[in-house]
């Protein structure tokens, strides 16, 4: 289905990471969407990634969901809407508002997450609202919140170019957040001087132009700061300026001093350059993300970072300070509008009777929650448990992202009733729903994203909604209404919705927090249109800008807190049966479970199939070759993905991609392994210290396979990737098929297809090709090894006329033979006139023996003679 | 002093073997050639395009009045040889008797006629010669004509009547045509193909009786499960039988053909044997290819020179436009040998490899025959397959290309490495 075309070029955001890259969006004539980077925005200033940049690939409508549909059946939104309405009433009648709960997403525009936040905390009178954040920023909010009150990023991107030392932990930022690492790359170009130092486990992309690398052992990061934070104060280097703007200094140093460094397994020597740098350098910007975060100690690891920071007051000056990098668009505008169970609105606080109070009147809530409700990991447990009756997720793939995933699908399987918005019925997660509801998606959706530098972008519409979809916070809205909260929920436009947020954060800011666009409480609509990037706070006495560059924190006393932490290994402990850590992440052209990326044939070729990062030595110890398919097994689950043999995974390690479904892999839904292990503080998940077995995949066949259409197979493993003639399909199974021409058919679901076929049943070798109308529809290549075809040549085939697409592989350069002279060997006069003119062969012999011609039957011979005696006249001639 | 080499049969191996001689040696025999058929030597193999009206007779004769005229060939053509006088080292002919030093026996074959009732009736023929052409070509439309055997003679006949408008049934005794060429699957895209020609096949025929009609002409094919098949011609092509008359009654050593040893030398030292009346180390020949090779040699042996002749693997073709076949090799079942298969029923082709110990063995091929001589070489210098075994059955075009990968591996160069490190090789 194609796009219409709509004439219009306009400023958006990407819809990706946390960097909140501006993007130029124009359809062409024939509806292709067309994505360039916007030279105005400050977050990218023009720069894309791989992601980006493919956007347009993204936007086909192929598996969009574009009506409601209830039970399986499309239908119209009044009858959906009443029934999540009526459900949701019900149950919370019946059960009480604890019953119901709402899971949602970084994906969500402010404006659609300030609805959600508004119905559950307001009206419903439950703080079961947790988000996707919870995975990824959790321990961020937790850190911050415990070292400045609130959660507030203190600097901004322009630090990045000003720093002198730029420490990445936990964040492999070439991949995952490429257009920073490549604005980090810029500013060493124009400063030499600049230092890049990558803290990671494994040796990723990002290290390969870092000036040093620190392998520590995983999770050890709280350890490593300690050290580093003793080495501060043994240096002498603690801010004593600063210090009275900071309390907690002594017990911080004090467990500093106490921590194990050598939990770290780093070298004296690495150790040394490291404090070195970080000490010897004033501006240094220490940035972490996810390896931080996702860890049972990740708040600690977050405030052993901001400790460093607080105790040199290196913070909120230009290049200076910690740095958290989001990994989802609007993640950091769901932390400020209170999407997190344990928060309220616009930063502030659940637990606090007076916030509750003003944001209460300020809503004419009937109902407010006093107590946080159930996190991510907690609220998915409830539900397995039968306590939440009633679930409404809105664009995120629990089934797949969560830890124990296998456990949340079946949970959300058992539960009453499921709601799922989302912009396609084809997730993990989606096929469980009872209501399933069409939502706008990225390009139809108008609305304001924040970044991890505090930039709050628009996104902006450059597309029709298809069929009848419509934006959440409208579909949040009208349950709302239908739920009888009339009033409350009246509203038309995005532009409403963000006037009546930014005057509620007036309110925070008269608490004195952070987050404060009360200046923008009474933007026009006109004006909300053409807002560009801005960088809260947007108060009358406060604009953009860094915090805490002289105190001012959002403590009670004012002060910024140094934590004494203390280093705690991963929960998860190795032992004989699983001697593996599992490590996972993401890698640079996929993105979360694929939903969107997954569409791109140019974001599909990159790694075409899910696979497992192991280091050669453990590879060769457990008998795993390249190109083995390997079984992963944990406590919690298994799985099968190939075997990537490299030593920039360490030993004892291996890593896997996390975005893998069962709509593509399933048999790589990686996250089914991870155990729901969550920080006591923040509750996000520890998704990067499993511990695994590894053992090779004993698979009886393996097979590659082409199709226009996809397909799901039902073997043991199998990996479908989009191309731009169709599918690519990599297969193992265990159990071998009678006949694998019947196989086929029923794979590909073409009975009538006209069949070719290749069949070596001594070898296990088996090839079938369908064709319609001479063009190839699908192919199939078995073997009992992995199998030996040239993919990519074979990828472009569907669509085209071509006979050969059995032998797997591109025709060696050789000319047309032209008409048979010689029958007895087939040989082709084109053949005879090239030995003739190019080797010089000029007797019939000689023909012979070059060539065989003749030398059989021999009637052909004086044909061949012929030949020559033109060729010389020929020569004779010229 | 020229020897005196006389030659009985002027065929395509003793052409041949003059080839060579006069090549290598112009003045070192003097030649006396005899030749049942009232003329020289012209390409049998040919025939059937002639009969098809694709080649004139002209145009497939190979030794014509001049050539042997330039090699001072005594020409005793249309003459028959009615004995070899051992003793007095001569040659006796109808027309007199010639002396001489060597003797080569090439009298060829003669058509194998099943010795069923009516066989020998007016209206049955075999399918040898010039005459035997032109007794088909006499054939048109509107008339019938019953082949009786479905091997790649009875079926060239077949078809080149068929091109005139004849009304042909071809019977044959095995389940399948050209049972000796080629496997059941091929065999079925053949006949679909001739019956699309109009031809009518039936297999499993057990003949059984020739009918005469009153004028005591054949009329009539009776099979034995009592099926009638009218006709105006009967063409029997289920085999031939060395021609070993002459050599029996001169007491030469004889078995199903005259034996000769690896120089082709008979019993007797001076007489030498060559082409389809021969039986070389228990084998007899039908097809070109090593009848040739055996001219080679005995061009050796007549010049006192070394060489041995070797039965290689031949490979056959069907000469019948439109239907490309192609059989190389041994292609039977057998234990330890397996077998390669290529099938695109919607074109028409089907192509199947024997292989043995790594090795291709046999060849089979319908439909499109392109790579036939290319499988013919592998059979013949018995290399080692088994590295490009998955792209064997299509051909050279589809060797020595760039080596495919194992597994899915990154498009780009990505900074690190791709899912996979190491390519198999195909």
């Amino acid at each position: 289905m194609k796009r219409p075309k709509s004439a219009c070029s306009l400023r958006s955001t990407c819809p990706y990471c946390g960097v909140g890259c501006g993007v130029l969006l124009a359809v062409d004539a024939q509806g292709a969407l067309e994505v360039r980077g916007d030279p105005d925005h400050p977050a990218n200033f023009g720069r894309l990634c791989s992601k980006g940049s493919a956007l347009g690939e993204t936007v086909s409508l192929d598996d969009r969901l574009l009506a409601p549909r209830v039970h399986g059946q499309d239908t119209d939104w009044d009858s959906a809407l009443d029934l999540v309405a009526t459900t949701f009433k019900d149950t919370i009648a019946k059960h009480g508002p604890d019953s119901v709960a709402f899971y949602v997403s970084g994906q969500l525009l402010t404006e659609d997450y300030y609805v959600a936040n508004k119905l559950m905390k307001g009206f419903i009178g439950s703080a079961n609202i947790d988000t996707n954040s919870r995975l990824c920023m959790a321990s961020t909010v937790a850190g911050h919140k415990r070292a400045f009150g609130t959660d507030t990023v203190p600097g901004t991107y322009e630090d990045l170019d000003e720093a002198d030392v730029i420490v990445l932990t936990g964040s492999n930022l070439a991949w995952c957040h490429p257009v920073l690492y490549q604005r980090i790359l810029a500013a060493r170009k124009a400063r030499p001087d600049q230092k890049l130092v990558v803290i990671d486990p494994r040796r990723t992309a990002s290290c390969d132009l870092a000036d040093l690398h620190l392998p520590l052992a995983l999770g050890s990061d709280v350890a490593l700061f300690n050290g580093l934070l003793a080495e501060i104060e043994n240096r002498g280097l603690v801010d004593h300026d600063f210090a009275k703007h900071v309390s907690g200094l002594d017990a911080a140093l004090v467990s500093a001093r106490a921590d194990d460094l050598s939990a770290t397994g780093l070298s004296d020597d690495v150790l040394a350059e490291f404090f070195d740098l970080w000490c010897g350098t004033k501006k240094v910007v220490t940035i972490f993300s996810q390896g931080v975060n996702q860890s049972s100690s990740g708040t600690d690891k977050v405030n052993a970072i901001t400790n460093c920071h607080l105790a040199t007051g290196r913070i909120g000056r230009a290049g200076m300070g910690p740095f958290s990098v989001t990994g989802q668009p609007n993640a950091m505008g769901g932390r400020e509008v209170g999407g997190l169970a344990n928060m309220l609105a616009c930063h502030l606080d659940l637990e606090n009777a007076d916030h509750r109070n003003a944001v209460k009147d300020f809503w004419s809530a009937p109902a407010m929650p006093e107590a946080a409700g159930l996190k991510a990991v907690e609220m998915f447990k409830a539900v397995g448990e039968g306590k939440i009756k009633a679930l409404w997720i809105i664009h995120t793939n629990p089934a797949v992202s969560m830890p124990d995933a296998d456990k949340v699908r079946d949970a959300i399987a058992g539960c009453d009733f499921v709601v799922v918005s989302d912009i396609t019925a084809a997730t993990d997660t989606a096929r469980l729903a009872h209501v399933l509801l069409p939502a706008t998606g990225w390009g139809e959706k108008d609305g304001t994203v924040t970044n991890s530098d505090r930039m709050m972008s628009r996104q902006r519409a450059v597309l029709p909604a298809p069929g009848l979809a419509r934006p959440d916070w409208d579909q949040l809205a009208e349950v709302g209404r239908r739920m009888g909260f009339n009033a409350a929920f009246e509203y038309e436009t995005p532009a409403e919705i963000f006037r009546e947020y930014a005057a509620l954060s007036g309110i925070a800011g008269g608490f004195g927090r952070d987050f404060d666009i009360s200046g923008l409480s009474d933007l026009s609509n006109t004006a909300y249109a053409d807002l560009a990037p801005t960088r809260w706070p947007v108060s009358s006495d406060k604009k953009g800008g860094r915090f805490f560059a002289d105190g001012g924190f959002f403590t009670a006393d004012g002060k910024g807190r140094m934590l004494p932490v203390a280093w705690k290994p991963p929960v998860a402990k190795t032992e004989k049966r699983y001697p593996f850590r599992l490590n996972t992440g993401r890698i640079r052209d996929q993105w979360h479970t694929m939903t969107r990326t997954a569409r791109s044939p140019r974001l599909s070729a990159h790694m075409a199939e899910p696979f497992v990062e192991i280091h050669p030595e453990d590879a060769s110890v457990n008998g795993i070759g390249p190109t083995a398919l390997v079984a992963l097994k944990t406590p919690n689950g298994r799985a099968i993905v190939r075997a990537m043999i490299t030593d920039r995974t360490p030993k004892g390690e291996v890593f896997v991609p996390m975005h893998w479904s069962g709509e593509n892999a399933p048999s790589a839904r990686i996250d089914a392994l991870v155990p729901s292990v969550t920080d006591p503080i923040s509750g996000q998940p520890e998704s990067k210290a499993a511990v695994v077995s590894v053992t090779p995949f004993a698979a009886k066949w393996y097979g590659f396979a082409i199709s226009q259409m996809p397909i799901k197979p039902t073997c043991d493993y199998w990996a479908l990737a989009k191309t731009y003639a169709g599918y690519r399909v990599e297969l193992a199974g265990t159990t071998l098929p009678k006949d694998w021409v019947e196989e086929a058919r029923t794979l590909f679901g073409l009975p009538d297809a006209d069949v070719q076929t290749m069949l070596d049943p001594a070898k296990g070798t088996a090839r079938v090709a369908f064709h319609v109308n001479g063009a190839l529809v699908a192919a199939l290549f078995i073997s009992r090894t992995p199998v030996a075809v040239m993919r990519d040549y074979l990828a472009a085939l569907p669509g085209q006329e071509v006979p050969g697409v059995l032998a797997g592989k591109s025709p060696a350069n050789q000319p047309d033979p032209g008409p048979v002279l010689c029958s007895c060997f087939n040989v082709g006069i084109n053949t005879i006139l090239a030995a003739i003119e190019t080797r010089g062969l000029m007797s019939v012999e000689a023909i012979g023996a070059a060539l065989d011609a003749g030398t059989n039957c021999g009637s052909c011979r004086p044909e061949i003679a012929a030949l020559i005696a033109k060729a010389q006249t020929k020569e004779a001639a010229e | 002093m020229p020897q005196r080499l006389v030659i009985i049969g002027a065929g395509m191996a003793s052409g041949r073997m003059l080839e060579h001689l006069f090549a290598q040696a112009p003045e070192a025999f003097e030649v006396t050639l005899f030749n049942a058929e009232p003329r020289g030597t012209y390409n049998r193999l040919m025939l059937s395009p002639v009969l098809a009206g694709e080649l004139s007779y002209a145009e497939i004769v190979t030794h014509d009045d001049a050539w042997y005229a330039r090699h001072n060939v005594t020409c005793r053509f249309g003459e028959w040889v009615t004995a070899i006088d051992r003793d007095g080292k001569r040659v006796i002919g109808t027309k007199g008797a010639v002396p001489y030093d060597r003797l080569v026996i090439a009298t060829g074959s003669t058509p194998y006629i099943p010795p069923l009732p009516g066989h020998d009736l007016p209206g049955v023929i075999a399918y040898r010669d010039v005459e035997d052409t032109d007794r088909m070509i006499g054939l048109g439309a509107g008339d019938k004509a019953v082949v009786i055997g479905g091997g790649l003679l009875g079926l060239e006949a077949a078809a080149g009547m068929a091109a005139r408008g004849v009304e042909v049934t071809v019977v044959h005794r095995a389940g399948h045509l050209m049972n000796r060429q080629l496997d059941a699957p091929a065999a079925d895209l053949l006949q679909q193909a001739l019956e699309a020609r109009g031809i009518t096949v039936v297999c499993n025929a057990q003949s059984q009786e020739i009918l005469a009609d009153n004028k005591g002409q054949a009329r009539a094919l009776r099979l034995a499960d009592g099926s009638e098949f009218p006709c105006d011609l009967v063409l029997m092509a289920v085999g031939i039988v060395p021609s070993v008359g002459l050599a029996r009654a001169a007491g030469l050593t004889v078995g199903q053909g005259v034996c000769v040893d690896d120089q082709l030398a008979t019993s007797d030292p001076s007489i030498y044997a060559l082409g389809e009346c021969v039986e070389h180390r228990g084998a007899v020949f039908g097809l070109v290819a090593p009848l040739f090779d055996q001219a080679k040699v005995l061009a050796q042996t007549l010049r006192d020179l070394p060489g041995s002749f070797v039965n290689k693997d031949v490979s056959a073709k069907l000469k019948v436009t439109g239907c490309d076949l192609f059989s190389a090799g041994d292609f039977s079942e057998a234990e330890g040998r397996d077998s390669i298969t290529f099938s695109d029923l919607r074109a028409g082709v089907y192509k199947r490899l024997v292989i043995e110990n790594n090795r291709l063995i046999g060849a089979v091929i319908y439909g499109d025959t392109q790579d036939g001589g290319w499988f013919f070489n592998l059979i013949r210098n018995g290399a080692d397959v088994s590295a490009l075994r998955d792209t064997l059955i299509f051909g050279p075009a589809y060797q020595g290309a760039p080596k495919p990968e194992s597994v899915a591996t990154a498009q780009d160069h990505a900074p690190i490495e791709a899912p996979v490190l190491m390519e198999i090789s195909a």
